[in-house]
């Protein structure tokens, strides 16, 4: 490449990430996803509607179960409303903020990943706003209207702790969930064409908050408890604020740790994703 | 000399066969396909154990054992059975490569629905014998009572892998009048694992909900199946799933029959 031609390049770049300008070329890419998306009306209406269905369908599955009984794990239909709810939102929340990350395999073979490598932005960053699906907008509304319906029949003892621990629940659930999912993006370097595996703690981990921990045998605790640990997404939290006796021989106030499993959930990301981009050598297009 | 009709020559019996191999060229997909599964189903397992134990024992007359039959046997069919509402028909129909498919001297049809059975038989080993084998070995899972149940479990099992595909290959010929399809897919996706039994039985079901699901093919795909594997259902109980089964396959192949007829005619490629 010519040096002035480089040159001209570079200058561009850095005008577009100068510190006063930082977030502009996300915020004009985002804006440019967001609207090609709501340009195609009647297909954007159907993939709402689509997003909605699947979720209610989700939820339709949980209450034919817990109807089915009393109460599972001590949990009763209206208390796992709220776990739903909580873990739901947090979920889509990331999915809408990190879910294109799945599409790391698809970039990586059509060799598409290589030239985010040419522009001066982290990788990451590229990657996450790579693609916006409003869409999935849809399945936020669920998880939003399960959370509330829970809130309202449930018997909750209202105070500052109580809305301070639900904020911080969803944060962290939205944290965690993010997590794995740049987890499962550094790990697809590595995969690629068994990605799939991924879908075990992603779509699995999602799985795995609506329930609740206490049914779980031991080796599961130590999957979704620990390593990948959305237990305390939702179950943990909303254990504490309904003071249900939790998981066997731990305090009640565990819910409080979230942020300590949201933090050890990005210590793993960071350590994935670094681990698995000096893996890269690219695919040769 | 002409060479002797044989049926390694038939052209349907090579779509089964070239399904089922296609397959085997992606191992590590496979395991990866498997990892997902066995996580899957040792959270679905755990659930559906503390539901069984919370209602005394018996659920929805389940018991621990055949609850966790049902479990392992669902899994180990998820990579057999389409219910995910993509195919490759509808993949082609949007290309415009179904045109291609038309001017070959085999019903496409036939073609597309083989290939995908194969694909799916081939899944039995690499996923659908795993997850048994993990499913027997942490759980206490009922196994078919006799040979003959068995050998019935597996003609059950083989009729709903044709039923799944031949309903998907249904759908997707929608995308004839629709082109972009993806909506559909959505849709089937939603109904398709609710209906077909994926995470609750679906004699969990209250009533309406329970005759709302038999009025579908999706319980044919899985459900039954299971039935009728696990020994959850014998004698002419389980004769009578098969023949709901066939009922079923015969349904949704003359709806794909028919609308691939009228799809040729209204189907418009553009471009060269």
């Amino acid at each position: 490449m010519a040096e002035p031609e480089r040159n001209r390049r570079l200058s561009h770049w850095q005008a577009l990430v100068d510190t006063r300008g930082r977030f502009r070329a996300y915020r004009a890419v985002l804006a440019s996803r967001g609207r090609s998306q709501a340009s195609h009306r009647a297909s954007f209406r159907m993939d709402l509607v689509g997003a909605v269905l699947v979720g209610t369908i989700e939820f339709t599955e949980l209450w034919v179960l817990y109807s089915a009984t009393d109460q599972i794990g001590g949990f009763t239909l209206a208390q796992i409303m709220l776990v739903f709810g909580l873990s739901d939102l947090a979920f889509s929340l990331a999915d809408l903020a990190a879910g294109h990350c799945d599409n790391l395999p698809v970039y990586v073979r059509a060799g598409t990943l290589d030239v985010f490598f040419l522009r001066p932005q982290p990788l990451l960053a590229q990657l996450m706003t790579s693609d916006l699906s409003l869409r999935r907008i849809g399945r936020c509304l669920v998880g939003a209207t399960a959370l509330t319906v829970g809130l309202v029949i449930n018997d909750i003892d209202w105070s500052v702790g109580t809305v301070g621990l639900l904020l911080l629940a969803l944060v962290c659930g939205f944290v965690i969930f993010t997590a794995q999912f740049v987890t499962a993006a550094g790990l697809q370097f590595f995969l690629v064409n068994g990605a799939e595996m991924t879908n075990a703690f992603v779509y699995g981990g999602r799985y795995a908050a609506t329930q609740p921990a206490s049914v779980w045998p031991r080796g599961l605790l130590v999957v979704f408890a620990g390593v990948f640990p959305v237990a305390f997404a939702a179950y943990l939290p909303v254990s504490t604020l309904l003071g249900m006796p939790g998981l066997a021989g731990l305090p009640t106030w565990l819910g409080w740790c979230a942020p300590v499993a949201a933090l050890w959930a990005v210590v793993v990301a960071g350590l994935c994703w670094r681990w698995g981009l000096r893996h890269y050598r690219g695919a040769g297009g | 000399m002409r060479p002797l009709p044989s049926p390694a020559r038939n052209p349907y019996w090579r779509f089964l066969v070239a399904g089922f191999r296609g397959q085997s060229a992606y191992p590590l997909a496979m395991l990866a396909g498997l990892v997902a599964n066995a996580t899957f189903g040792l959270l679905k397992g755990g659930i559906m154990g503390a539901a069984v134990e919370s209602a005394g024992g018996e659920l929805a007359g389940y018991s621990a054992a055949t609850m966790a039959a049902f479990v392992w046997l669902g899994q180990g069919m998820l990579g057999s059975v389409n219910l995910w509402g993509g195919s490759d028909l509808q993949t082609r129909i949007k290309s415009g490569d179904v045109a291609v498919d038309f001017l070959r001297p085999v019903s496409v049809q036939a073609a597309h629905v083989l290939t995908d059975i194969g694909k799916g038989l081939f899944a039995l080993l690499p996923r659908g014998l795993p997850s048994v084998v993990i499913g027997i070995l942490v759980s206490s899972m009922a196994l078919p009572p006799s040979a003959g149940a068995f050998a019935l479990g597996l003609l059950s099992l083989l009729i709903g892998i044709a039923v799944s595909h031949a309903s998907m290959y249904a759908v997707a010929t929608t995308g004839f009048w629709l082109v972009e399809s993806r909506g559909i897919s959505v849709f089937y996706m939603a109904f398709s694992g609710f209906f077909a039994g994926l995470f609750t039985p679906i004699y969990l079901f209250p009533d309406w909900l329970l005759t709302v699901a038999l009025l579908t093919p999706f319980p044919s795909m899985m459900q039954l199946p299971i039935d009728v594997l696990s020994g959850q259902v014998t004698g002419t109980a389980a004769w009578q799933h098969v023949g709901v089964q066939l009922l079923w396959l015969a349904v949704v192949l003359g709806v794909g029959h028919l609308t691939t007829r009228a799809g040729r005619r209204r189907l418009e490629v553009q471009g060269g």
